[in-house]
C-alpha cells in the first residue's frame, strides 16, 4: 500500500525533475530576461523569439473567460442545491453535473469549435472561426462541476444552528443563505474558484482545438491566440529533433504552466483548511 | 378555537396565584415529529416582564416547546402543531393557518443553546435583525447597536472591536453578543433555550445577573437543565415531564412546596 501510495509521489517528483533539467537546458540558450519580457513566441522560424507572454496572455484569457462563466453560475447553482433544492432534486442534478465532469474533453473541443463559436458569430458576425471567447466560455462549462460540487460541500457544513439564529431573526430563507450561508463558507466558495482556475489554466484540448495554434499577444477574446498547453501539444505533435531548442522550449513552457497551477492548488488546499477549522 | 380567559385557570395546585398580565400562553399545545406526539396538551401562561422558566430532564420536550414559540418547527419537515400559543396584547393565535411564520419572528427573538454568531463582525451581528427588516439609516442601525450591546453588558468589552468577527470572542461574550443581536430589534418575548449550558461559571453568572436586569423591558421565557438556576432567576416555573406540563406556579412556592409528587422527586434529586 505504500508502494502504492509512493507511485503517485514518485511520479510527480520525476515530472518536476525532467521539466527542471530540460528547462535549464533551454534557459542556457535563451536568457530569463528575454523568456519574460519578448513580446513574440517565434521558436520554430528562421529569426527565433522566445518571449512566454503571448502564449501566457492565451492561457490568462481563456481562464478568465471560462471563471467568469463558471463563478457566477457555479455559486448560484451551488446556493440553489444546498439551501432550495429539495432532496429529490439534488438526487436528480447532482448526478448529472457528474456525468458532465464525465464527458472526454476532445468532446467539449469540438463543441467550442463547432457550436459555441457559430453561436457567437450569430451575435457578432466578425468573430473569426478560431478565437479565444467560445473555448474560454467552454472551458467554464467544464469546471462547473468541480466548482458547483465543492461549493456546495461548504456550505452543506455550515451548522445548522446558524441559519435557525437567521431565521430566529426573521429572516427570509433568501436572506439566510445570501447573508449568512454564503459568507460563513467563503472560504470553501474560494477554495473551489481556486482549484477551478487551476483547471482552467491547465486544460488544454478545447484550446488547440478552436483557439486557433498562433500565439499572438493580446487581451481581447474575439481574438484566436494560443495557449500554453496548445504550444505544447502542437510542439508535441510534430517532428522536432530531441534536444533541439524547439524541443526544449516545450519544457520552459510546461515549467510555466507547472508553477502556476502548483500555486493555485496550494492556495486552494489551504483556504480549504481555513475554512474547516472555522467550526 | 374559543380563545381561553385567563380567569378561567386555576394553578395546578388550586391556589389561585396565576400570573397577570400575560404576555402570552399556550392552549393545549400539542405538537408531531411526523407521527410521534412530543408535547401533549400543554397549557402555559407567560406573564409579562416576568422570567418563565421550563424545567424538566432531558428529553422532556421542553426545548420543542421553546421552539414553537417562534415556529421554528417549519423549517424541517413532518412536523406538526395542534392547540394554540396567543400572544397579547393583540390575542393573536401566532399556530393559524394564515400568520406567517416570518411575521411572528419578527416579534420574537431567540438565543440559543450554544452562542452562534453569524461569521460577521461584532457590529454587523447585532445590527443583523435591523437590516433584515429593512432599515438603512446609518445612524439608527448604530444607535441600535450601541444600545443592545450595553443592554447585554458587552459594549465596554468590544466598543473598541466592533468590527472584528463575532466569532472572535470568548464564550460568554459570544452568548452576550448573541443576546444583543437578539435585544436589537425590541422583541417582544425573548426566548432563551438553555443559554448558559455551554459557558463556564463566571459567564453563566453574569448571563443571569442581565436577565434579571432584562426582565424589567422584556418578558423573558427560559428553558433550563439546571433548577437551581431556574429558583434563582425566574418569577413562574414550569415543570415538564414526557411532553407533558406536570406543575406550574410560582418560582418559590414550586420549589418549597411542589403540588405533585413528580415535581418533588424532580427538584429533590431523585430522578432526572
Amino acid at each position: 500500500m505504500l508502494l502504492a501510495a509512493l507511485v503517485s509521489v514518485a511520479t510527480t517528483v520525476t515530472i518536476l525533475a525532467v521539466l527542471l533539467f530540460e528547462s535549464l537546458g533551454f534557459f542556457e540558450v535563451v536568457s530569463l530576461q528575454d523568456f519574460l519580457t519578448d513580446t513574440l513566441w517565434t521558436p520554430l522560424f528562421d529569426d527565433p523569439h522566445y518571449g512566454i507572454l503571448p502564449l501566457l496572455a492565451g492561457t490568462i484569457v481563456t481562464s478568465v473567460v471560462g471563471l467568469l462563466v463558471a463563478i457566477p453560475v457555479g455559486t448560484v447553482s451551488a446556493i440553489y442545491l444546498s439551501e432550495f433544492a429539495s432532496p429529490r432534486m439534488r438526487e436528480v442534478i447532482k448526478p448529472t453535473l457528474e456525468l458532465l465532469g464525465a464527458v472526454p474533453t476532445v468532446v467539449y473541443g469540438y463543441f467550442a469549435l463547432l457550436v459555441v463559436t457559430p453561436a457567437l458569430q450569430l451575435l457578432w458576425p466578425d468573430i473569426p472561426g478560431f478565437n479565444m471567447l467560445g473555448p474560454g466560455i467552454v472551458i467554464g462549462i467544464m469546471i462547473l462541476p468541480l466548482v458547483i460540487s465543492l461549493s456546495e460541500d461548504a456550505m452543506r457544513a455550515v451548522p445548522m444552528v446558524l441559519r435557525e439564529g437567521s431565521y430566529a431573526m426573521g429572516a427570509t430563507h433568501l436572506e439566510t443563505a445570501w447573508r449568512v450561508v454564503v459568507p460563513a463558507a467563503t472560504s470553501g466558495i474560494v477554495a473551489a474558484y481556486v482549484l477551478g482556475v487551476s483547471r482552467a489554466v491547465g486544460e488544454t484540448m478545447v484550446v488547440a482545438i478552436a483557439a486557433g495554434q498562433n500565439p499572438n499577444l493580446t487581451w481581447n477574446p474575439m481574438e484566436p491566440a494560443a495557449t500554453i498547453t496548445a504550444y505544447i501539444v502542437q510542439v508535441a505533435l510534430g517532428d522536432l529533433p530531441h534536444g533541439s531548442i524547439g524541443y526544449r522550449s516545450i519544457f520552459a513552457a510546461g515549467l510555466v504552466l507547472a508553477v502556476m497551477t502548483f500555486a493555485f492548488n496550494i492556495l486552494g488546499h489551504v483556504m480549504r483548511k481555513r475554512f474547516r477549522e472555522v467550526y | 378555537m374559543a380563545l381561553p380567559v385567563d380567569s378561567a385557570y386555576t394553578d395546578s395546585a388550586g391556589r389561585g396565584d396565576w400570573p397577570k398580565p400575560l404576555k402570552a400562553e399556550t392552549c393545549e399545545l400539542s405538537f408531531y415529529y411526523g407521527t410521534r406526539l412530543v408535547l401533549k396538551r400543554v397549557s402555559v401562561p407567560i406573564a409579562e416582564c416576568n422570567i418563565t422558566a421550563l424545567i424538566g430532564p432531558s428529553g422532556c420536550g421542553k426545548s420543542t416547546f421553546l421552539r414553537c414559540f417562534n415556529r421554528m418547527h417549519d423549517l424541517y419537515p413532518g412536523t406538526r402543531y395542534e392547540g394554540a400559543i396567543v400572544l397579547y396584547p393583540d390575542s393573536r393565535n401566532i399556530l393559524d393557518r394564515g400568520v406567517d411564520p416570518i411575521e411572528v419572528r419578527m416579534r420574537l427573538a431567540m438565543v440559543f443553546q450554544k452562542p452562534n454568531p453569524f461569521p460577521k463582525s461584532v457590529y454587523e451581528n447585532v445590527a443583523y435583525g435591523l437590516r433584515v427588516r429593512g432599515i438603512r439609516d446609518r445612524r439608527v442601525i448604530d444607535e441600535k447597536v450601541e444600545q443592545a450591546l450595553r443592554s447585554a453588558a458587552l459594549w465596554e468589552e468590544v466598543k473598541d472591536r466592533l468590527s472584528a468577527l463575532g466569532t472572535s470572542l470568548s464564550g460568554g461574550q459570544q452568548q452576550r453578543l448573541c443576546i444583543a443581536r437578539a435585544l436589537a430589534t425590541d422583541p417582544e418575548l425573548l426566548l432563551l433555550d438553555e443559554p448558559t449550558s455551554a459557558l463556564d461559571p463566571i459567564a453563566t453568572a453574569s448571563i443571569e445577573e442581565l436577565l434579571q436586569d432584562l426582565k424589567r423591558r422584556v418578558t423573558i421565557l427560559i428553558v433550563t437543565h439546571n433548577m437551581q438556576q431556574a429558583a434563582r432567576i425566574s418569577d413562574w416555573t414550569a415543570f415538564m415531564y414526557l411532553g407533558e406540563l406536570v406543575e406550574f406556579g410560582p418560582t418559590k412556592r414550586l420549589f418549597t412546596t411542589p403540588a405533585k409528587k413528580q415535581t418533588e422527586d424532580y427538584i429533590t434529586g431523585r430522578f432526572g
